[in-house]
């Protein structure tokens, strides 16, 4: 202990404090100061970068994420608009034949009715005509009666014959 | 990677190369001449461990028996008590004890063990006691370039150096080139690893700088004093001890009302108790702290120092028991493996001062959330974060 006191030499302590001092401020200003700044705004900028790519790597997937959306409503889109035409195509069909079949009812119907007409005319003729036909041969036979029986009834006779044919 | 490889195989080399024959062919301690005995190695090796006046790299004795030193004066700068007085250290001849008396203006001053003397007036010549102390002389105060502070001077020029232009690398681009960018994972360790992790993020940018110089300061003198220049600045204790101060004076300014609460008045135990921590905890902040920081770096590298100088001297201690070639090969092979060895200590003990330094700044400044846990009858549990410096 005594040694070491003796060791120790107090200019050297004020000369070491008096450089060590003066070392550290200038460290301080020209060293440590710039260095320690220029690290620190190093790291800032990698973490801003890092940090952007990050941002932008989710952005891109939001991006994707976006389209295939997209995508995707625009197929579901198209296959409404394919299941409306099919159907618009079949409904289209389908009034078409029931328009169709209305009408061709509808000219059944008319020609029926026609034909009904038609028919009931032609019976009417008809009937005229028989009734005409028996004014006729009552006529011939009021006449040939007034001129001979015999031969009256044979016209009725012949005549009557006549009217089953037709 | 490249750099570091080239130059380990060149310090290596140098070491290997210088280291053997130059401190030992140096001889201005005790007699002078060349050191063979094992006291003579005891003698040398305690000189070199003290400050000295001169830079001297080698000195041999030529062929008319004279001896030369090699090496170049430093200036001597004293306070007297006749005011200052200086002159070149090359006014002693290398002279150590007491026999050249250098006189200025009238005061008398001599050299012994590297420490200078002012002989009391009408005193000519040292007269010693017993115990080889000075009578009729007392020492002087020694502001001198001495080596130490050649050393200083050097590594805090070549600190400057280094790191102003690795800060001037910064303002044109962002990845240093060239030995800057050996410096700069350095910077980042000291301030990642020791500053960040021990004071907090939110003080740490404080006080970086000093722990930066202190940690590169330490460091490179450590590894100066490993080459055949033989600086031994941190183990003089009076470097160490400015050192220690400094920490001491930076986390008991700036301390905060937590930490001196912690030391006077400790909240969470008896208060009879208090006052007897409050002592050991100011004998602790005050003392033992500081005195820890300086003692471990003066004797760790005081103690390189003298391993790597004794394991040296085998080859002269052990050459009739070994042989000249025998002692030298011994010594060579144990002396470069403790080499090795005091490189690992060079940084370690720069890691250290620095962390225990952040260490203690850390516990000054912490800020305690307090909220201290408090037991089912409501008194507090002191955290176990304040214990910390305890174990140190």
């Amino acid at each position: 202990m005594d040694k070491l006191l003796n060791d120790f030499s107090p200019g050297l302590f004020v000369v070491s404090t008096i450089l060590l001092l003066a070392l550290i401020a200038l460290m301080v200003k020209f060293a440590w100061k710039p260095i320690l700044n220029s690290l620190n705004e190093r790291e800032e900028g990698i973490q801003g970068a890092l940090d952007a790519a990050e941002k932008a790597k989710r952005e891109m997937a939001n991006l994707q994420a976006d389209n295939q959306k997209l995508l995707q409503e625009a197929r579901l889109e198209r296959e409404t608009m394919l299941k409306e035409a099919r159907e618009l195509k079949s409904k289209m069909i389908a009034d078409a034949e029931e328009e169709a079949k209305t009408q061709a009812n509808k000219m059944i119907a008319q020609a029926q009715d026609a034909i009904a007409s038609e028919k009931k005319a032609a019976m009417a003729e008809i009937k005229s005509h028989v009734a005409g036909l028996s004014l006729e041969i009552a006529e011939k036979v009021v006449r040939n009666e007034l001129s001979n029986k015999d031969k009256q009834l044979e016209l009725v006779e012949s005549m009557l014959g006549e009217a089953t044919l037709n | 990677m490249n750099i570091f490889q080239q130059s380990f195989k060149f310090l290596a080399l140098a070491l290997l190369v210088f280291l053997p024959t130059s401190i030992f062919a140096n001889s201005e301690g005790g007699d002078g001449g060349q050191v063979d005995t094992k006291k003579e190695v005891e003698d040398y090796i305690l000189h070199h461990i003290q400050d000295s006046h001169d830079f001297s790299l080698f000195s041999y004795t030529s062929d008319e028996g004279e001896r030369k030193h090699f090496g170049f004066p430093l200036p001597v700068i004293l306070w007297s008590s006749d005011g200052l007085k200086t002159f070149m250290s090359s006014e002693f001849h290398h002279n150590d004890d007491g026999t050249v008396i250098v006189e200025k203006d009238g005061v008398k001053f001599a050299k012994i063990h590297s420490k200078i003397y002012e002989l009391d007036a009408g005193a000519s010549s040292v007269n010693f006691d017993a115990d080889h102390h000075a009578t009729n002389g007392h020492k002087v105060l020694d502001f001198s370039i001495t080596k130490s502070v050649f050393g200083v001077l050097v590594i805090g020029l070549l600190m400057l150096f280094w790191f102003s232009s690795l800060a001037r690398q910064y303002k044109k681009k962002q990845i240093p080139t060239g030995f800057g960018r050996v410096l700069e994972p350095l910077v980042l360790y000291v301030r990642d690893e020791i500053a960040r992790p021990n004071i907090g993020d939110k003080h740490y940018r404080r006080f970086t700088g000093y722990l930066l110089t202190v940690f590169f300061f330490i460091w490179f003198l450590n590894l100066a004093g490993l080459t055949p220049l033989g600086f031994n600045v941190t183990g003089q204790l009076a470097v160490t001890a400015c050192l220690a101060i400094f920490t001491l004076v930076i986390y008991t300014v700036s301390g905060n009302k937590d930490y001196w609460m912690h030391i006077l008045w400790m909240p969470g135990v008896p208060v009879l108790i208090r006052p007897v921590l409050a002592i050991i905890e100011l004998a602790g902040a005050l003392v033992i702290k500081p005195f820890s920081l300086l003692v471990r770096l003066f004797a760790n590298i005081s103690a390189g120092h003298i391993v790597v100088m004794s394991l040296i001297a085998i080859m002269f201690t052990l050459k009739e028991a070994l042989t000249v070639p025998g002692a030298m090969g011994l010594s060579f092979v144990l002396s470069f493996f403790i080499l090795l060895i005091e490189v690992l200590v060079a940084f370690l003990q720069a890691y250290i001062f620095t962390m225990l330094s952040a260490l203690f700044i850390g516990m000054a400044v912490a800020e305690h959330d307090h909220e201290h846990e408090h037991d089912d009858h409501g008194h507090e549990i002191p955290d176990a974060q304040d214990v910390r410096g305890d174990f140190i």
